[in-house]
């Protein structure tokens, strides 16, 4: 008899419950989990990205300074490739063998992850090398092209101000869930700034697909397609050919180049030298370890990043707080015998008749003239304390956007640095310091720091006799109105009657035939113009050569600083190259009598002067 | 001879199997019809597919009709030897399909020996099972029963068809019914169930899990489950310290060893110092628990071992990819992961005949044949792959129903080997296309495309009826 016979029922039930447990698992793949549908679609449907053009950036006068051109990335869908000739393929886009087999060998060996994806061979072929290819392309199957705009640059300047584009990276993607894979995003400067009017907006064709990415049809004939837009233009304050001519000075040398018109504050130029080759700014994803990897570091905008001791163009707001507080007037005279000395502490001066004036300081970039100054300020005994009278005089300076963020629309843009009451209280011990101890911010030397941009302010302030307009890069246009930010009249603390006197004392700097001027080497044959030298003491190196100035002194049209790290003298090459620039600017060209001091510029080389870290 | 009376052929079974085959042409045609409709081509898989079908209907005319049933039995071991002596020859002469060496070219026709030798091997363990003095217990019987699994198996492996080797373990099912003991089915499910657990948690966790299991079974065979199983929650607790203890004191004595180690050798001395009290107090249960429960560790230290080195590299991506270790879905998951993308878009009802976006467009790879199950799920939606369910449980069920009314015990366990062929055929494929097997490549009984797995049910699932046509049932 068949001992076994319930065994059937045993087998016969857990058949029922495994296939119960596949119901189960169908029922919620099927039913409960929405997932696969959404993927699914993604699966079935194409979308084909339709990239707009990015917007251009114009001069003040339309002239385009950043353009578009096509070039074309080389796609492979290594799936689909079949031996080729490789050695005809490499002479189209000017390749060596070994790039194309170290490709290859790199999909062989991720070849499962790879499976029908359409990859990029080679970014940024030539129009040239495209059409060649496309000719011969029925050689190569597996390999497309894709058209591309990258940026070009017609005045072949402007690298840090303008900033570069580059492919979105998974980083970016996280923190902008807008962008995708594949876009470009400008990541500094004006492209960075202005993003969102340059960058236009993607469009799309849909297709129907199968897996292996082949195109089926036209998803409900284009009913859902979307065309994309174009970019925005945007019209930038930046005069093409004077930002081209800036940069031209500025070759080998290192510092900031910055001119602003101080009716509107729009800056005209802007340079940071060394900069970034447009041609490598084009291509930056090729370039990019270079790049960074310079130790003269051209991706930093010193122009509004660098903060620096301002050295003597200082004297000026010192000056014009003394002459506010009431603790000077501009006929006020004070001795000077090669510096001021108090007990040990000597402020050293250069040789000049004494005593001077107020007029006579600024010419002459007299040291002690404003210890004395200073010392007023903070020792006026109508504050309690020279602490109190610290306060005060911060203030001032604040006014004038020192230590604060101008507001400008450059990305990356510093505040500067301006000492506290607590941090001499640090220093020296609470309430433990006297006007004497910090006797260095009367010549701008000592814990203040600012950008060469705040310097183009204070050239600017004192270019409009009291105030400024927040420099700015984007053109008031009625098709992209500025922000009202840039329509507000910024006032300082300091009365407009007594900037008059200090313009006094900056004509003459440059202008005065009497014998001490600092500044005579900018002296424009046909124009007034007004400036200061300034000469900065640093613990790199040799002086940095300073130099602020505006012209014509009556309606100025351009106020301009050039700030060449360890340049020395201020006269020496930061006068030169401001007023070059203020002569293209206002004449068209250099006059005869100056050529040759242009020459000098633009054959000056101070980079070896520059001490560089090395990595 | 008895007399052929078509009232006694199992309609029912003829009627699911013909519905299954139908469905699966639809299937079939869906999946590999182009754009441009229907073409009478023989390039095209769906006209091949009705070639295969007609051929396939002509097989099993002549095996209900023509060919007498009493030649079955007598060609037992023949057959076999045929079959195994294909199977070892198309591993060295056979055209290389998919990485694996299992197909013979007859023209422009291929035929899989790997899916008739199961016919073969069912035949002759029905004929050695049935035979009047067969017992499992006799040692001579099971290691005949033994080699006769094996042999085909191994030459299986040997054309690396795992799948289709996987396959006659479902005979292991018939044993069991046969007489065969229990304990080896649930040996071997358990230790599945550790390879799993090592895997996925760590050995730590799988010796306690074991060490659980075998503590309350020992408490139940001493007739003291409450103590028993109190004590074994309490030293499974005291265990569960061992981690925190290794790694408090990264300089003590205590961190020589790893967790799993220190684990092993508690619970390991513990079980071979009862294992020698209880083999001196002839207590059998009790020692053969204890005995399993070494066997377990040693298992569960040998999962490292089979994994990294038995398996081969895609195997393990396979199974690492099921179990959650990894996520790979453009690599070896892509298949799985397409697979479940495809039925589950179909949602209740289905995209409609010809309307799967997934399989239609080749996302699914094999759709056709080893993935056809997409193409219904994403097609027909739930009803149709309940439908199908149904259909195969149907079947299978029937078929072991009407085994067990045989009198013949050749008829009846030849019918239980069909029916397990079904299940394990069926289990698996599905299994793998949700994501809850490895992918394994076997095909779908009578719904995937291909000649020799049609055939090969078709012959097997013929005889059985032919046989049930003459039986005497009860």
């Amino acid at each position: 008899m068949d001992v076994y016979k319930n065994r059937r029922s045993v087998v016969a039930i857990a058949i029922v419950i495994v296939f119960a447990v596949i119901a189960f698992r169908l029922f919620q793949v099927q039913i409960l989990d929405k997932e696969y549908i959404v993927t699914a679609e993604n699966n079935a449907l194409k979308y084909e990205t339709l990239y707009p053009a990015r917007g251009r950036i114009l001069d003040r006068n339309g002239n385009v300074i950043v353009d578009n051109k096509i070039t074309y990335d080389i796609m492979v869908t290594p799936y689909d490739v079949q031996p080729f000739d490789t050695l005809s393929f490499c002479r189209i886009f000017d390749l060596d063998t070994s790039f194309v087999n170290d490709k290859f060998r790199e999909y062989r060996l991720y070849r499962r992850k790879i499976g029908y994806q359409t990859l990029v061979f080679k970014r940024q072929v030539t129009s040239e090398q495209y059409n060649m290819f496309i000719e011969k392309s029925f050689l190569f199957p597996g390999f497309t092209g894709v058209p591309r705009t990258s940026r070009t640059y017609p005045y072949r300047g402007g690298g840090n101000l303008f900033g570069y584009i580059s492919e979105v990276d998974a980083a970016f993607i996280k923190d902008h869930p807008e962008y995708r894979s594949g876009d470009y995003v400008g990541k500094t400067g004006m492209e960075e700034a202005y993003e969102p009017l340059l960058r236009g907006e993607k469009g799309y064709n849909i297709y129907l697909r199968d897996a292996h990415n082949r195109i089926k049809e036209h998803y409900r004939d284009g009913e859902y397609d979307k065309t994309a837009v174009a970019g925005t233009d945007v019209t930038t304050t930046i005069d093409g050919p004077l930002q081209a001519y800036g940069e031209q000075l500025m070759r080998n040398k290192v510092g900031s180049l910055v001119a602003i018109e101080p009716s509107t504050g729009e800056i005209l130029t802007m340079v940071s030298s060394p900069g970034i080759d447009v041609d490598q700014l084009a291509d930056i994803s090729k370039y990019y370890k270079d790049i960074v990897n310079d130790p003269y570091k051209p991706m930093f905008n010193r122009a509004v990043m660098s903060p620096q001791p301002p050295g003597s163009v200082f004297k000026l707001v010192n000056g014009l707080i003394g002459l506010q507080e009431g603790v000077i007037t501009p006929a006020s005279q004070f001795p000077c015998h090669r510096g001021y000395v108090v007990g040990n502490l000597r402020v050293g001066c250069h040789g000049h008749p004494s005593p001077l004036n107020l007029y006579q300081s600024i010419m002459m970039s007299c040291n002690a003239y404003y210890c004395y100054v200073f010392r007023a300020i903070l020792d006026n005994p109508k504050y309690d304390s020279v602490q109190k009278g610290f306060e005060r005089w911060k203030e001032y300076t604040e006014s004038f956007g020192f230590g604060t963020k101008l507001g400008t629309d450059i990305p990356g843009e510093k505040a500067g640095t301006m000492p506290t009451v607590e941090r001499y209280d640090k220093l020296h011990g609470k309430g433990r310091w006297k006007s004497i101890s910090i006797i260095s911010l009367s010549i701008g030397q000592g814990e203040i720091g600012c950008t060469p941009m705040h310097l183009a302010n204070l050239a600017a302030t004192i270019a409009n006799r009291g105030w400024f307009y927040t420099p700015h890069l984007q053109k008031d246009t009625p098709g992209s109105p500025i922000d009202d930010r840039f329509k507000e009249k910024h006032y300082t603390l300091v009365d407009t009657t007594h900037f008059v006197d200090i313009v006094q004392g900056m004509e003459m700097a440059i202008n005065h035939t009497g014998g001490g001027a600092t500044a005579t080497i900018a002296r424009i044959p046909g124009i007034i113009a007004c400036g200061k030298t300034g000469t900065a003491q640093n613990p790199h190196g040799d002086d940095h050569s300073v130099f602020i100035t505006f012209a014509p002194k009556d309606d100025p049209k351009i106020a301009v600083v050039a700030y060449v790290e360890n340049g020395g003298f201020g006269a020496t090459w930061a006068a030169p190259i401001a007023s070059l620039l203020v002569e293209k600017y206002l004449k068209g060209d250099i006059s005869p009598e100056r050529k040759g001091l242009e020459q000098r510029v633009l054959d000056g080389n101070l980079l070896h002067k520059v001490k560089i870290k090395k990595r | 001879m008895p007399e052929l009376n078509l009232k006694k052929l199992d309609w029912v079974v003829i009627g699911l199997y013909l519905g299954l085959v139908i469905f699966g042409w639809m299937n079939v045609f869906s999946s590999s019809v182009a754009e441009d409709g229907f073409v009478f081509n023989f390039s095209q898989k769906y006209v091949m597919d009705l070639i295969w079908i007609g051929s396939a209907m002509a097989l099993a005319v002549l095996i209900l009709f023509v060919i007498p049933s009493q030649v079955y039995q007598a060609i037992d071991w023949p057959f076999y030897g045929i079959m195994v002596f294909l199977l070892v020859a198309v591993a060295f002469v056979g055209v290389e399909v998919n990485g694996s060496k299992s197909w013979f070219a007859l023209g422009p026709f291929r035929l899989q020996p790997a899916e008739f030798s199961k016919i073969a091997t069912a035949i002759l363990l029905a004929s050695l099972m049935s035979k009047y003095e067969f017992k499992f217990s006799n040692p001579r019987d099971a290691a005949r029963i033994a080699m006769v699994l094996a042999l085909p198996m191994l030459a299986i492996l040997l054309e690396k068809e795992t799948g289709s080797a996987l396959v006659y373990l479902g005979f292991l099912i018939v044993c069991y019914r046969e007489g065969m003991t229990g304990w080896l089915l649930i040996v071997g499910l358990l230790s599945i169930l550790f390879f799993i657990l090592t895997l996925v948690f760590s050995s730590f966790v799988a010796i306690l899990v074991l060490a659980a299991m075998i503590g309350i079974a020992a408490a139940f065979y001493q007739h003291r489950p409450v103590t028993g199983s109190v004590a074994t929650a309490a030293a499974i607790t005291l265990l569960a310290f061992i981690p925190r203890l290794v790694e408090a004191r990264p300089d003590s004595f205590l961190s020589r060893f790893p967790a799993d180690i220190w684990a092993a050798l508690l619970t390991g001395a513990t079980a071979l110092v009862l294992a020698v009290i209880s083999w001196l107090h002839r207590n059998r249960s009790l020692r053969n628990l204890m005995l399993g429960f070494l066997l377990g560790l040693a298992l569960i230290f040998s999962v490292e071992f089979v994994f990294e080195k038995v398996l081969k590299e895609h195997q393990r991506a396979r199974i690492e990819v099921l179990l959650g270790i990894k996520e790979d879905p453009m690599g070896v998951g892509y298949n799985v992961h397409q697979s479940l993308v495809a039925i589950g878009s179909g949602g209740l009802a289905g995209k409609g005949f010809l309307g799967g976006t997934q399989t239609r467009f080749d996302f699914v790879p094999e759709q056709s044949t080893d993935f056809i199950f997409c193409t219904i799920g994403e097609e027909w939606g739930l009803i149709g792959t309940l439908t199908v369910l149904i259909a195969y449980l149907t079947l299978i069920l029937r078929l072991i129903s009407s085994a067990e009314k045989q009198k013949d015990n050749f008829v009846r366990i030849y019918g239980w080997c069909v029916a397990v062929c079904l299940l394990m055929h069926v289990v698996i494929n599905i299994c793998m296309t949700i994501g809850l097997m490895p992918v394994i490549g076997i095909p779908l009984p009578m719904l995937s495309y291909g000649g020799s797995s049609l055939w090969a049910f078709t012959i097997l699932l013929f005889i059985y009826l032919r046989l049930d046509m003459e039986k005497n049932s009860y």
